[in-house]
């Protein structure tokens, strides 16, 4: 098989990059392993939220210039505005629903209840302009019976500190019953595909104004609209008073629906993705990338003139840490690391890990090496570079969409057939 | 039942809330001795909660220390009928490999029958059918029985037992002062860790049950101990490699047993003399992981591609007798020491030395002290009481709610046997589960919650497993978090036990921090870190 591109990963990165790419006529094919950091996201696109010294950022564009030399960011040069607000336009193209701006950072609730800044966030969830700016007056949180992973006393804890008055309520619903069956089936995603029936869902609307009534607002988990933010919108229409929908523990049900959106906008591109595969081997001649090989396709080799390698950090593969030392499983990239492996963390859970800023070793151009030499058409986008703060600073998605854009654009003015 | 739990006068004291501890207030409170426990953390946070869970026949010390292993195989025994959900029958196999010495079988199999330990030659074949994990290189295999002890449940149970028996427990109670008169040891001073605040309490005999801190606590009277304190590293591996003990058929060294317990199985252990001061803050090496990893392959060759899940280490309490350094020389053998008799203190008596194995037999030792010195005639009946959650279970008419034979249940059953009755299932929310991995529901969390002291979410993972599984608390971590929230009315105290938790789960994990624990730790990073803005 033959593509101009071919992108291995998925998830928020290969996507953009993808989509990018096909809409401008590159023909692509995604190899996808399996979900992305999209199903465990909060429910926001984060693109700098924190300084080194854990100040909430106002403005993210204007903190780029003073990012260290290694930081992704820094190879986007000027265009880090106009790639944030091609990433923004991208999502909305696809159909995902975001509220916010690169230039001026609003705030997402946590599922714990607290304030974070963020860059983007789904339309749906609930947001606060400022870091103190939590609801106040009288709110019900309501919640499935043995829902476990939306955390109400946390979030009536934060919010009873910020001055609201908080009470709880329980919806019962047959239709979710039968998930406590098996254990791993009560979770959101699953609430949420019960949530899909309409007579489901208007025997919840009814629980919820029968309970939330004399309340000012009611907290709900985000576990409506699986498939479509339809339901969302009956859901809105349904209930008298003002809904706050707070973000579950993973799986995120409007992460999951941005996935499915984003694979969707590619395919109806043109693109060609392939889900379930994984790229095992490359085989690469005078330093470029000839071909690789999936899991499924075995002996078939997939060719193309340009390869994205977007293919996660360590929880997805994109990187593998042996007992000695770090490697890129596929193309035995050059990595980025530290040498021994008590220099990988910090005893203290909280405090920053080096493992999580190494990364594939790339050129200005974003493009890897190995053994030092570089490999002219391997693109490395996403949490496989290294360089970046991104769980301290809040930088994951925007690493992720960046680059990827930033990357499309070269393999453009590189020729792409 | 009958409650103490008002006065501050009884008649032991009882110092420490490991294995021994707690199987000596079961003892006393049996005889009808009032009982006070005080611990300083959670029961069983020392050495009993840190080794392999090993239910040793005796067979490891049936050539070295012939003592302990006559003990071994007696308790043993006696485990097996008192304490049943809390053991696992699994036998254990001593074997060869090419570079040991087959003679020393032979050696191992005469002093294993005189100890009284039921040892048999098999086939190597024989061997790899029986366990097929193990190394097929090997030459020779003993069969004994061996077998696989909860270590948290173990003493759960005797606290229980003791509670029902009258005794008054109290953890994080940590005894900053022993109340003398001259000679005489009339008491504690304990300070409360919760409330901050201190007591006196007073009995005419003080047992100290400390383990290796007994060292520091005999120091509060000026008496000596000497104490020799062994570390021992292990690790746990994601999944049950084996079904049967393997042990190395030579002379005990490092990392040459693998005990297989509920989900997972453990490699241990290493043996280093740590200073005293270092006991409160015990780490694993990166050297003593790479040694037991390579050590552990050549009982299971399979290990080296396993996932290792976490690694721990304990002290040993062992009581100094020669100078070997790595202290495997040293006896195993229970010490008692009457501080009247040797140090001239009366009302006060340390019990140390012994293993886990052994912990009934020490608890026997320092309850007849006891009574003799406070001058009771009443036997020891330990040996065939059995324990709470090993008892038989009542028939069906008079069971609550809970049934018992729903499969759901059966994890709970068998981590509490009949007291599983006692756990609520009225409520779809509590038979919602809590811990995917080990099957853990609301209903069992909110029981210890409330019944069983627990204070902290890492207390609660020694009660009910919960985030001793495969994803080490991921998510079950933050819903326990929630729970307790809710029953303790704190969501601040909840907040900061939820990074406790973490914390102490990632203690555990930074030193095999390679592969899928990296990969695992990672994500439990996005999930507090990034996602829930815990930083």
């Amino acid at each position: 098989m033959k593509f101009d591109t071919l992108i291995i990963g998925g998830g928020l990165a290969g996507l953009t990059c993808a989509i990018r790419l096909q809409k401008q006529g590159v023909c692509c094919a995604v190899v996808s392993t399996g979900q992305s950091a999209l199903h465990f996201s909060s429910g926001s696109f984060d693109l700098m939220g924190y300084n080194e010294s854990h100040e909430v950022i106002e403005n993210p564009t204007e903190v780029v210039r003073t990012l260290s030399e290694g930081h992704p960011y820094r190879k986007l040069g000027d265009r880090f505005t106009e790639y944030a607000c091609a990433a923004r336009d991208l999502l909305t193209e696809c159909g995902v629903e975001v509220k916010g701006d690169a230039r001026k950072n609003h705030f997402r609730y946590t599922p714990m209840g607290n304030l974070r800044p963020t860059w983007l966030t789904f339309s749906e969830l609930a947001t606060a302009e400022n870091v103190t700016a939590y609801p106040v007056g009288k709110i019900l949180i309501a919640n499935f019976a043995g829902f476990l992973d939306f955390n109400t006393n946390f979030i009536t804890g934060v919010l009873t500190r910020n001055g609201a008055k908080c009470a709880h309520a329980t919806i019962h619903v047959k239709a979710v019953e039968h998930l406590r069956i098996n254990p791993t089936e009560m979770r959101a995603a699953n609430i949420a595909k019960a949530l899909e029936a309409e007579d489901v869902l208007s025997e919840v609307i009814r629980q919820i104004n029968l309970y939330s009534e004399g309340y000012d607002y009611v907290v709900l988990p985000a576990v409506f609209g699986f498939k479509t933010p339809n339901v969302v919108k009956q859901l809105h229409k349904g209930i008298k008073v003002k809904i706050l929908l707070f973000p579950t523990m993973p799986p995120s049900v409007p992460g999951v629906r941005a996935q499915t959106a984003l694979v969707a906008a590619f395919e109806r591109a043109g693109g060609i993705f392939m889900p379930g595969d994984t790229v095992r081997r490359a085989v690469v001649e005078n330093g470029r990338v000839i071909e690789v090989f999936t899991e499924n396709h075995g002996n078939e080799a997939l060719r193309a003139k340009n390869f994205v390698l977007a293919s996660g950090h360590f929880f997805s593969g994109g990187l593998r840490a042996t007992i000695s030392h770090i490697e890129e499983p596929v193309f035995g990239a050059d990595v980025d690391y530290a040498e021994g492996r008590e220099n990988w963390y910090n005893g203290d859970v909280n405090r920053p890990h080096n493992y999580q800023s190494f990364g594939v070793h790339t050129d200005d151009r974003f493009r890897a090496a190995s053994q030092g030499k570089t490999i002219e058409n391997l693109y490395v986008v996403g949490s496989a570079l290294g360089g970046a703060r991104s769980l301290e600073e809040g930088s994951g998605a925007g690493v992720s969409m960046l680059s990827a854009l930033c990357v499309a654009d070269e393999i453009m003015k590189g020729g792409t057939k | 039942m009958k409650h103490f739990d008002q006065t501050n006068e009884f008649d032991v004291i009882i110092v420490g809330g490991g294995i021994t501890g707690a199987g000596t207030a079961r003892d006393c409170a049996l005889r009808g001795l009032r009982v006070l426990l005080l611990e300083r953390r959670d029961f069983a946070t020392g050495a009993t909660g840190r080794n392999h869970g090993l239910l040793h026949s005796g067979a490891r010390y049936a050539v070295t220390d012939s003592e302990s292993a006559a003990e071994c195989i007696r308790e043993n025994m006696i485990l097996r009928h008192i304490a049943s959900h809390c053991v696992e029958q699994n036998d254990g196999l001593f074997i060869s490999l090419p570079e040991d010495d087959i003679a020393y079988q032979t050696t191992f199999v005469e002093s294993c029958r005189k100890a009284g330990i039921d040892a048999e030659v098999i086939d190597p074949q024989e061997a790899r059918l029986l366990e097929p994990s193990v190394n097929p290189d090997l030459i020779g295999a003993v069969r004994v029985p061996d077998g696989s002890v909860d270590p948290f449940r173990l003493t759960l149970a005797n606290i229980i037992d003791a509670k029902q028996h009258g005794a008054v427990i109290k953890t994080y109670q940590e005894v900053s002062e022993i109340l003398h008169e001259g000679n005489r040891v009339i008491g504690v001073r304990a300070y409360n860790h919760v409330t901050r605040e201190m007591h006196d309490f007073y009995a005419p005999l003080t047992i100290n049950a400390g383990g290796i801190w007994g060292h520091g606590i005999a120091a509060k009277v000026g008496i000596r101990v000497d104490m020799f304190p062994a570390k021992g590293a292990l690790l746990i591996f994601g999944h049950r490699v084996n079904n049967v003990v393997l042990n190395r058929c030579r002379k005990p060294a490092n990392a040459d047993i693998l005990v297989p317990g509920d989900t997972i199985c453990v490699i241990g252990t290493t043996s280093s003399r740590v200073p005293f001061e270092e006991v409160d803050e015990i780490r694993v090496t990166p050297d003593e992981v790479d040694l037991l990893l390579s050590e552990g392959s050549k009982l299971a060759p399979s290990l080296a591609a396993t996932r290792v899940l976490r690694a721990y280490a304990g002290v040993r309490p062992l009581v100094a007798a020669d100078n070997d350094p790595s202290g495997r020389n040293i006896s195993r053998g229970i010490v008692l020491l009457d501080h009247a008799k040797r140090d001239g203190v009366e009302g006060f008596a340390t019990i140390t030395g012994g293993k886990l194995m052994t912990y009934r037999l020490m608890a026997q030792w320092a309850t007849d002290l006891a009574c003799q010195k406070l001058g009771v005639d009443a036997k020891c009946v330990t040996m065939t009481e059995q324990l709470p959650g090993s008892r038989p279970c009542k028939p069906k008419s008079e069971r609550k709610v809970y049934d018992m034979n729903t499969p759901k249940f059966t994890a709970a059953v068998a981590r509490h046997g009949e007291m599983a009755a006692e756990i609520s299932s009225k409520t779809p929310c509590d038979n919602s589960f809590v811990c995917e991995c080990e099957n853990v529901t609301v209903g069992e969390v909110r029981h210890a919650l409330e019944k069983w002291h627990v204070n902290t979410l890492v207390d609660l993972r020694r009660r009910t497993r919960v985030g001793m599984g495969t994803c080490q608390g991921e998510l079950c971590a933050c819903r326990t978090a929630n729970l307790l929230g809710e029953v303790s009315g704190s969501v601040e105290k909840a907040e900061s036990e939820l990074k406790d938790f973490l914390q102490e789960r990632w203690k555990g994990t930074y030193p095999i921090c390679w592969g899928d624990a990296l990969r695992e730790a990672e994500y439990t990073r996005w999930v507090y870190g990034s996602v829930c803005g815990m930083n």
